[in-house]
């Protein structure tokens, strides 16, 4: 199995479910999350006194796969969230050891 | 005030319940402007500081009632001492005033005056409250409100509106209280911090505005406030000035609010909600000194004026490094001092009074007397406050300790936080349910 984490634009957060849901995964974890990376953060001004604001808002999504849908869903992922303007995030996968789905206590891909 | 006392005091003014009521609903209003002020400053702090500072302004409301009636009222607009301070012992406790009783020269109730001019005397210390934020002890703070009020501002109050004060005998005019609530206050608000110090990491650390929906609605609540500080100064409608009062109150507002915008947008690059809401109270302050004695179009250049001159203003902190938190000086004494003095330019003549300004064939002499009460209330409020703040940082002291500071001042001094942000709601917390509820006061797991 492997975990895939994707931090991306807010705005594109719909877009990446509904590609996810036609790809056929069951469910995913959203948390709010804010970071920079090259487009680095932006300038607020407040009564004349200006704040560079370098953590920009994110959302990071989180989906278990099995291995052989990893690459197919990470391509679904990126497709869904560019914008192609700077700022449009990254996606990483991880190995997953296991996974047991609370309710039942199946373990492995039948968790998924 | 003074004039409308002149015309009617031809006959004895018999009871009017238009004005009584009129007035009632008046002091309604600006009793609002302190919750409303409260917001305004509680939005512009930081997550971790929100309670305090809406409680800097709350608390005003309980302190300065009581004060009121003991002895505050009886201060201000008692029988007239050397034009220093007033007394009238039999208005301690407000024990020898009937309800028939009429407000000298006017047609309502001593009681309506009172309950109207107290609404004044509560919001000018919390105004003081913005330059404080994050760092005072509460403590100290409610110390500090009950010892101003009775030292700075009921004197000044008397100077500027009492029978006798040396101003109001003078000619100084403040319709309603550009001097007396708002240089007052701004001036308190220099000395305390000229005191007291800076913020924990003032001009390092990013002091953003936590939440300017919350300012918007605390600038929103005090625009509608002000026109029951305003129009209601006049103490009655016979003769249309409140009216004028409150036809400037909207104009000067709108003009001051336009241009902080327009300032900010060239300066700055963008048409910001904190400027908006900044100009908006700036030109307020500015046309209560003035908003009887100018015409609506005066109106539009006092507020013009103001709304440009604080906009500027507040940009000095950081260049002169004293840290007005929330901008008191920059607005509020700032405000004050440009609609006091422009009442000498502009003073039409056809107002609350004759009198008129150089723009209108008058001369300077108006412009000198503002001056006069402008200088003198402005140098009173920051040396008294100034020493007050001294004397309560040398005995109980007036900072929470630099920890606490950082940590935030609502968790030590309020035991509480402003907002719970959890999805949980709160179940991360360990929580022992209060005697009355639970039954007893063991701790269970929320």
């Amino acid at each position: 199995m492997k975990l895939i984490t994707a931090v991306v634009k807010p705005h594109r957060l719909d877009e990446i479910k509904e590609a996810l849901q036609a790809f056929g995964v069951h469910g995913l974890t959203v948390t709010e999350a804010s970071g920079y990376g090259r487009q680095r953060g932006h300038t607020e001004v407040y009564r004349g006194a200006e704040y560079t604001v370098d953590l920009v808002p994110k959302i990071r999504i989180e989906v278990l796969a099995e291995d052989d849908d990893a690459e197919g869903l990470i391509d679904v992922i990126v497709k869904a969230a560019r914008t192609g303007k700077i700022g449009d995030g990254k996606v990483w996968s991880l190995p997953v050891e296991t996974a047991v789905r609370v309710r039942t206590g199946e373990r492995g891909p039948d968790a998924l | 005030m003074a004039s409308a006392a002149i015309t009617l005091a031809a006959e004895a003014p018999k009871l009017s319940a238009a004005n009584t009521g009129f007035m009632l609903i008046c002091s309604a209003l600006v009793l609002l402007m302190t919750p409303g002020l409260a917001f305004f400053y509680g939005g512009m702090v930081r997550v971790k500081s929100t309670l305090n500072m809406l409680m800097m302004s709350f608390i005003s409301i309980g302190i300065v009632t009581i004060l009121w009636v003991v002895y505050g009222f009886s201060l201000a607009f008692g029988t007239d001492k050397g034009g220093l301070i007033g007394w009238t012992s039999g208005w301690v406790g407000l024990s020898d005033i009937g309800t028939a009783d009429l407000w000298d020269g006017y047609t309502i109730p001593i009681l309506a005056f009172l309950v109207f001019q107290l609404m004044f005397a509560i919001i000018t210390p919390a105004l003081i409250s913005g330059a404080l934020a994050d760092r005072v002890k509460f403590s100290a703070w409610a110390l500090f409100v009950a010892l101003w009020a009775t030292i700075v501002y009921f004197p000044v109050a008397h100077w500027v509106w009492g029978a006798g004060g040396w101003a109001f005998e003078l000619g100084v005019i403040d319709f309603a209280g550009g001097t007396a609530v708002h240089i007052n206050a701004g001036a308190a608000a220099l000395g305390v911090i000229l005191v007291i110090g800076k913020r924990v990491g003032f001009k390092k650390d990013p002091m953003r505005p936590h939440s300017l929906p919350l300012v918007m609605l605390g600038a929103g609540l005090l625009w509608f406030g002000w026109f029951g500080f305003n129009a209601g100064s006049w103490l009655g409608n016979d003769d249309g000035v409140g009216s004028l009062m409150f036809v400037n109150t909207q104009v000067a507002t709108a003009a001051a609010m336009l241009a902080w915008l327009i300032y900010e947008k060239i300066r700055h690059g963008a048409f910001t909600t904190l400027g908006a809401a900044s100009g908006a109270v700036a030109g307020l302050v500015a046309i209560t000194p003035s908003g009887g004695a100018v015409t609506p179009v005066g109106a539009i250049a006092v507020g013009a004026i103001a709304g440009l001159l604080c906009a500027m203003a507040v940009g000095l902190k950081y260049k002169l490094g004293y840290d007005d938190s929330l901008d008191v000086v920059g607005v509020h004494l700032v405000g004050g001092v440009v609609g006091s003095l422009l009442i000498g330019f502009f003073a039409s003549g056809k107002g609350q009074s004759e009198v008129q300004g150089l723009f209108y064939g008058g001369g300077l002499d108006q412009f000198w007397k503002q001056c006069a009460g402008v200088f003198a209330v402005l140098g009173y409020s920051l040396v008294v406050s100034a020493i007050l703040a001294f004397l309560l940082d040398k005995t109980i002291g007036m900072r929470v300790p630099e920890d606490v500071e950082i940590a935030g001042i609502d968790q030590a001094e309020h035991a509480e936080t402003a907002y719970d942000f959890s999805g949980a709601g709160g179940g991360a917390a360990r929580t022992s349910v209060p005697a009355a509820v639970g039954g007893a006061s063991k701790k269970v797991d929320a």
